[in-house]
């Protein structure tokens, strides 16, 4: 049975399709993510789950069971603030308990479970302080602790790491994962980043407008994008379409290739089977350390990106390249082609 | 260089000056005339009146504080402070749900529209306004007519009919006389407290709903603790400006007296300026209690 069920949900707020005709199933203990830039209606689907708002039209169903007119406080699930809510009158402790006080649990079990989840956090002994004396990172722990202590059947996380800053964002990445495979409940996870939500999730829905443009696991997402959207919103990929497309396939049907499986040879260099080529002169070159990305102009018209590692070259080396004739090559096999849906 | 490009140089590689020099005008306002009245009037309050003569007599005592601790004069400081603290619980009850609404529920317009709802009466008089309410309340006045038409008089002729509260008329009375002052102090109460309650982010009552709180529960937990500052800030506008008023008990009291009327007949008729004194110092004395209680509560952080 699934955690959670779109049926044909939409939310219109006047003529915006926030959310339009979306289907989906959440299946139990699964870290999901919801990607998609801002605005395409992921966390208003995040919002329709924890009943802060209803569909206009279709039905939501939480472990089978439909949900339409159950309020917040009387569903399964707990949610992780973008902004994290933390009442500023009540210490970190108090924040913690709040949902088992409002359960009226007795004072001795509070307090044990409240322990037990500042500890899950790493914040323990942080319980007399204040949420304004945390740091950003402690506050996003503490909401964490606050939304896990209620043990919900699903968790719901509003761009969790949104406000943090780079490092602490992937430390924070790996210790959720670890939490979520720790109490075993169905994480759902509403992101921007691509890259976070490819390294969390175990399925993920990239939104578009208010529609799901592919579901999947991170790897065929990636390997395998539904639609170019999806190919150009998930990493970086090159759309190829008409007379450039027909000058390497022979056909003018519309494809992506990734910038990282292109190789960059010497004008002359030999062709084998199962590889297509290209001509064209590099444009541009951006030294990005780890490895280069290149623009290359097309003989054929149009432009490909193209990344290399830097395995022996220096940062000057990728410079002189600027200018250079070269011949883009790379196995017809990652040729991937998409439905474009503008 | 021309004089104001120096100037303004020498202004900005001093900075303590340029302060000093903005600060001067108000800083002299309120040392001298402000606080330079307050305290002659506290001192005021240590001279005594001699009785024969009837001349303010210059010299440190007591005695006047002694008068004020009479009996007498001591049931007009408890009536005044409790007609303070019955206006200052009713408003903030009548306050809530509009401030309410206007922080959570209007449109842009429609709370432009309540604003103005709640500020237009203080662009009147007054004065015009608390007579215009005895003329409500009066016997021959269009609330009596409603309530003799919906035939409640009874219900009214038994309110009157309490003691201390009721009276001949509710426009004669102490039941009237709180009727106006909740409605001139109203407005007071409103903004600090819609000010409070607007800074509250939805996130908050989300967050709570979330984890379990029904509505009512949220309000206890949530909403109350954290609108608290701008009740107290309210508060202190409608309980310290009951506390002084004296047009109001002039308009709708009786002989009973209220500590605004009270300094007012000993300084004018029967010319005790030191007990006049004494007796302003009561409200300030009662406000500095009640603004320390407020400071902990962190009732200031509102306004």
């Amino acid at each position: 049975m699934a955690a959670v069920r779109f049926l044909h949900v939409s939310r219109h707020f006047g003529d915006v399709k926030a959310v339009d005709h979306v289907s989906l199933d959440i299946h139990d203990g699964e870290f999901f993510s919801l990607l998609g830039p801002s605005g395409s209606g992921k966390t208003t689907c995040l919002r329709l789950i924890a009943g802060f708002d209803h569909p206009t039209a279709g039905a939501i169903e939480l472990h089978g069971v439909g949900v339409s007119g159950i309020p917040p406080y009387e569903r399964d699930v707990n949610t992780v603030f973008q902004d994290y809510a933390l009442f500023p009158h009540m210490s970190v402790g108090q924040n913690v308990a709040y949902g088992l006080m409002i359960k009226r649990v007795p004072p001795t079990e509070r307090d044990a479970r409240v322990r037990e989840m500042l500890d899950l956090v790493r914040l323990g002994g942080m319980a007399e302080r204040r949420p304004s004396q945390l740091s950003g990172g402690q506050r996003q722990r503490v909401a964490l602790a606050r939304a896990l202590i209620n043990r919900p059947r699903v968790l719901l996380l509003d761009e969790p790491l949104g406000a943090l800053d780079l490092k602490l964002r992937q430390q924070m990445q790996i210790e959720l994962k670890a939490i979520q495979q720790h109490v075993g409940i169905t994480f759902i996870y509403v992101t921007h980043d691509q890259e976070e939500a490819l390294t969390m999730s175990d399925r993920l829905a990239v939104f578009n407008n208010g529609r799901v443009e592919q579901v999947g696991a991170p790897a065929e997402v990636y390997e395998h994008p539904a639609t170019d959207f999806v190919a150009g919103f998930v990493g970086v990929s090159n759309l190829v379409s008409g007379e450039t497309a027909r000058a390497i396939t022979g056909s003018p049907e519309t494809f992506t290739i990734r910038p990282e499986k292109i190789l960059m040879h010497e004008p002359d260099a030999a062709i084998e089977d199962g590889l297509c080529w290209i001509d064209g002169r590099v444009r541009d070159v951006v030294y990005l350390g780890p490895h280069t990305r290149y623009r290359v102009d097309l003989d054929a018209g149009g432009e490909l990106t193209v990344t290399q590692q830097n395995v022996d070259s220096t940062s000057l080396d990728v410079q002189a390249a600027r200018g250079r004739r070269v011949r883009l090559v790379w196995p017809r096999a990652h040729n991937r082609s998409v439905i474009t849906t503008g | 260089m021309p004089v104001t490009r120096r100037l303004a140089i020498s202004l900005y590689r001093h900075p303590r000056v340029a302060l000093l020099l903005l600060l001067a005008p108000p800083l002299l306002w309120l040392g001298v005339v402000y606080l330079g009245s307050l305290s002659s009037l506290v001192v005021q309050s240590f001279f005594s009146l001699d009785g024969f003569t009837g001349q303010v007599v210059r010299r440190f005592t007591l005695a006047t504080y002694r008068d004020l601790l009479t009996p007498a004069n001591m049931d007009i400081v408890m009536r005044t402070a409790g007609m303070a603290a019955a206006v200052t619980l009713a408003a903030a009850v009548a306050a809530f749900p509009l401030a309410y609404y206007m922080a959570r529920y209007a449109s842009p317009r429609g709370k432009a529209a309540l604003y103005l709802a709640v500020l237009l009466p203080l662009w009147s008089s007054y004065l015009v306004r608390v007579f215009s309410w005895k003329l409500i309340l009066a016997k021959e006045g269009i609330l009596n007519w409603t309530v003799q038409r919906l035939a409640l008089g009874g219900a009214l002729d038994w309110l009157l009919g309490l003691p201390v509260i009721g009276g001949p008329s509710l426009s004669v009375s102490l039941l009237g006389m709180f009727v106006v002052f909740l409605y001139v102090w109203l407005p007071y109460m409103i903004l600090p407290v819609e000010a409070a309650l607007e800074r509250i982010p939805e996130s908050f009552l989300e967050a709570s709903a979330d984890l379990g709180a029904r509505p009512g529960q949220t309000f206890r937990q949530v909403i109350l603790p954290l609108a608290l500052p701008g009740v107290i800030a309210g508060s202190i506008f409608t309980f310290s400006l009951t506390l002084g008023d004296f047009i109001v008990p002039y308009a709708l009291g009786n002989s009973a007296l209220f500590i605004g009327q009270a300094v007012l007949a000993h300084q004018g008729t029967s010319g005790n300026i030191p007990l006049a004194a004494a007796f302003t110092v009561v409200p300030m004395v009662i406000m500095a209690f009640y603004l320390l209680a407020a400071k902990r509560t962190g009732a200031f952080d509102a306004l």
